[in-house]
């Protein structure tokens, strides 16, 4: 066990350092130092403001390698932006963004909980939802509330997760008036009114592909022999979906809900952003339309980090939840 | 003979086909008496273990048991009882035990609570009660170290074990009647003697009747009183295991009695019946053996057999036996 997890540990510290590597490629691909400070500056500044900012975020360095110093000086490759971008992710050290300066730890710090109150309801009414339905689905397979709720599954997945946000803002904000259209206030009494909508709007438009998935695993366990021996037994119906089935079918559905805890921290790109919750999700989305490198690629790597630490605890929650499955 | 413990009568059982619903089974009929052991015995696919599933109405939809069934148990028709009162029948009055004890215990739970499960959920006795039961069961069904064993996971026990395990399940409340549907064909060879004395001894204690399913005449030798042989859902030919295994008059049974091999035919080729078992739906018109029946003759093809009585114990579906062609011996 403890061999597995270092090895993993291993792999997934490998993956972050190409994580960051591809990050800082594509991204001055499309992109390079001078574009991002020009924007950040904006076009009418002068010269000398345009070069300090360069030298104050550490964009007048070169890229990959410093020619100012000689082939057997190491600085020629420590002295780069890429180096320093190593450097700084590993070492925590976010720095400040990009657009505002603003110190980004203070961002993240801010845009936690915001994205937690939205994510976490959301993640545990969506697995409550599709398990729920689905296991009631599966049970009554073939008959005609399968067949209506299989046409309900194929219009939710058909519809884009867009078309959800701007129709529920109309319907439930504008028409119904039941809650505000957007924003957020940090007091929690006031905050539920305000994430009501964004909460049902990702509820809607997960549920579709949830339920088939769900769906079809409980239907692959009720086939399978030992559901025989149980109602050979004389067990009853409930009694075998939720003690039988459910129990074996949580196993499958585990390595699809684990790994997806992490992102509860980065939060929603889309929900954020048009419900206005200055969340995670709403700061990455913003890092992209502003050239904000120094933020993008914090969160790139804490997404990185985050789904290494979504499969560790898939395999352990995996080898928690079936004694045949041995960590080694 | 006594009055029959289980008595199977017009039992059809039917699948969707493709323009309308297929015959799986097709009008079986069958007695046990209390404490008797009577073997089922046919090839894969003739419908042996959709008879048993049927008679303990564990055949679920889109196949679907036909009005006019009836399973007599002790008395009653239990394809008319209503669900809940046909769950206090199985577990604990009507027991089964299946082919592959590989997959017929649940994998992410413990041995001893899937066989206390059966105990709880028939009796009203404290866990504990019913745990200490549960290692007696599996003391009398031969596991070693039961106390051990019965908070191992399947994976963690052999075959053998689990087939055990298996009984132990069927055998907690001293059923009436137990359905074995191959309890021996997954299992190695030297298993398979164990499991079957395992059987024997169990049930001729407790005086459980016993319905065994099998393909196997070694096992019909073992364990039956009676046999019913089983070809394209039904059964062609019916009698003692003496009946049977001496003077079997149906040609399939006679088949099936000549492919078993034998010490003294060592090195010669073995007898086999030609072709395989029509699938549901493509049974043949007349006599479902005929394409594959040596003796057959223009009767066969044209015309279903009736069921014709040999003996006092012995019946069988053959235009043989009518008298009209030669005689088959």
């Amino acid at each position: 066990m403890a061999a597995y997890l270092v090895r993993r540990l291993v792999y997934g510290a490998f993956t972050v350092l190409g994580v960051l590597l591809l990050l800082f490629v594509l991204f001055f691909t499309v992109t390079d130092p001078d574009d991002i400070a020009r924007k950040a500056v904006g076009d009418r500044a002068k010269a000398e403001v345009y070069v300090q900012w360069k030298k104050n975020h550490g964009y007048d360095r070169p890229l990959f390698v410093n020619s100012e110093h000689g082939v057997a000086d190491t600085k020629r490759y420590t002295d780069t932006l890429l180096f320093e971008h190593f450097r700084r992710m590993l070492t925590f050290d976010f720095g400040r963004s990009d657009a505002d300066g603003t110190p980004i730890a203070k961002r993240l710090r801010e845009g936690a909980g915001p994205s937690l109150s939205l994510t976490v309801p959301l993640f545990v009414l969506g697995l409550l939802v599709g398990v729920v339905v689905s296991l009631f689905v599966a049970f009554f397979r073939e008959t005609y509330i399968d067949r209506s709720m299989l046409v309900v599954c194929m219009l939710a997945m058909s519809i884009a997760g867009l078309l959800y946000i701007i129709g529920g803002q109309f319907l439930v904000g504008t028409l119904l008036r039941w809650f505000p259209i957007s924003g957020f206030d940090p007091d929690p009494a006031v905050t539920a009114r305000f994430l009501a909508l964004p909460v049902l709007v990702g509820l809607v438009s997960g549920f579709g592909a949830d339920v088939r998935l769900y769906r079809t695993v409980f239907i692959e366990e009720m086939n399978r022999d030992y559901v025989r021996t149980a109602r050979a037994k004389g067990a009853g119906d409930a009694r075998i979906m939720v003690r039988h089935v459910l129990r074996n079918a949580l196993i499958p559905i585990l390595t699809n809900v684990v790994l997806a805890i992490p992102f509860l921290f980065t939060g929603a790109l889309l929900l954020e952003s048009f419900f206005g919750i200055p969340g995670l999700g709403s700061l990455t989305v913003e890092a992209i339309q502003s050239n904000d490198f120094a933020t993008l690629r914090t969160m790139v790597f804490l997404g990185a980090l985050l789904f290494i630490a979504g499969q560790l605890l898939t395999d352990i929650s995996y080898a928690l939840a079936d004694p045949r499955v041995r960590l080694s | 003979m006594s009055t029959p413990l289980l008595s199977v009568e017009q039992l059809t059982v039917s699948a969707p086909g493709a323009a309308e619903r297929v015959r799986i089974i097709d009008g079986i009929g069958l007695a046990v008496s209390p404490g008797e052991t009577l073997a089922l015995v046919g090839e894969s696919g003739c419908g042996k273990s959709m008879t048993a599933l049927a008679i303990m109405r564990l055949v679920s939809p889109p196949l679907r048991i036909h009005a006019g069934s009836r399973v007599l148990f002790e008395g009653r028709d239990i394809l008319a009882l209503p669900a809940t009162e046909m769950r206090t029948v199985r577990g604990a009055q009507m027991a089964m035990i299946f082919q592959e004890p590989m997959t017929s215990l649940n994998p992410v739970t413990r041995v001893g609570a899937q066989v206390q499960e059966a105990i709880t959920l028939h009796s009203d006795v404290s866990p504990f009660a019913a745990r200490m039961q549960v290692i007696d069961l599996f003391e009398m069904v031969g596991i070693p170290d039961p106390h051990k064993r019965i908070d191992a996971y399947p994976h963690q026990l052999s075959g053998g074990l689990k087939q055990r395990v298996m009984i132990a399940m069927a055998m907690a409340l001293k059923p009436r009647l137990l359905i074995a549907d191959e309890p021996t064909t997954a299992l190695d060879a030297t298993i398979r003697a164990q499991i079957l004395d395992l059987i024997r001894n169990l049930t001729a204690n407790t005086g459980t009747a016993v319905l065994l399913i099998t393909h196997d005449f070694g096992v019909v030798n073992e364990l039956a009183d009676r046999v019913a042989v089983m070809y394209a859902g039904q059964i062609v030919e019916e009698g003692t295991r003496e009946d049977l295994l001496a003077r079997p008059k149906h040609p399939y049974a006679q088949g099936l009695l000549k492919s078993i091999p034998r010490a003294e035919q060592r090195g010669g080729r073995l007898e086999e019946i030609q072709g395989v078992v029509p699938r549901p739906g493509q049974w043949p018109e007349g006599c479902r053996f005929h394409t594959r029946c040596p003796y057959v003759f223009d009767d066969c093809v044209f015309e279903p057999p009736a069921r014709t009585i040999v003996s006092a114990t012995q019946a069988a579906r053959c235009h043989l036996l009518t008298g009209k062609a030669l005689d088959p011996a």
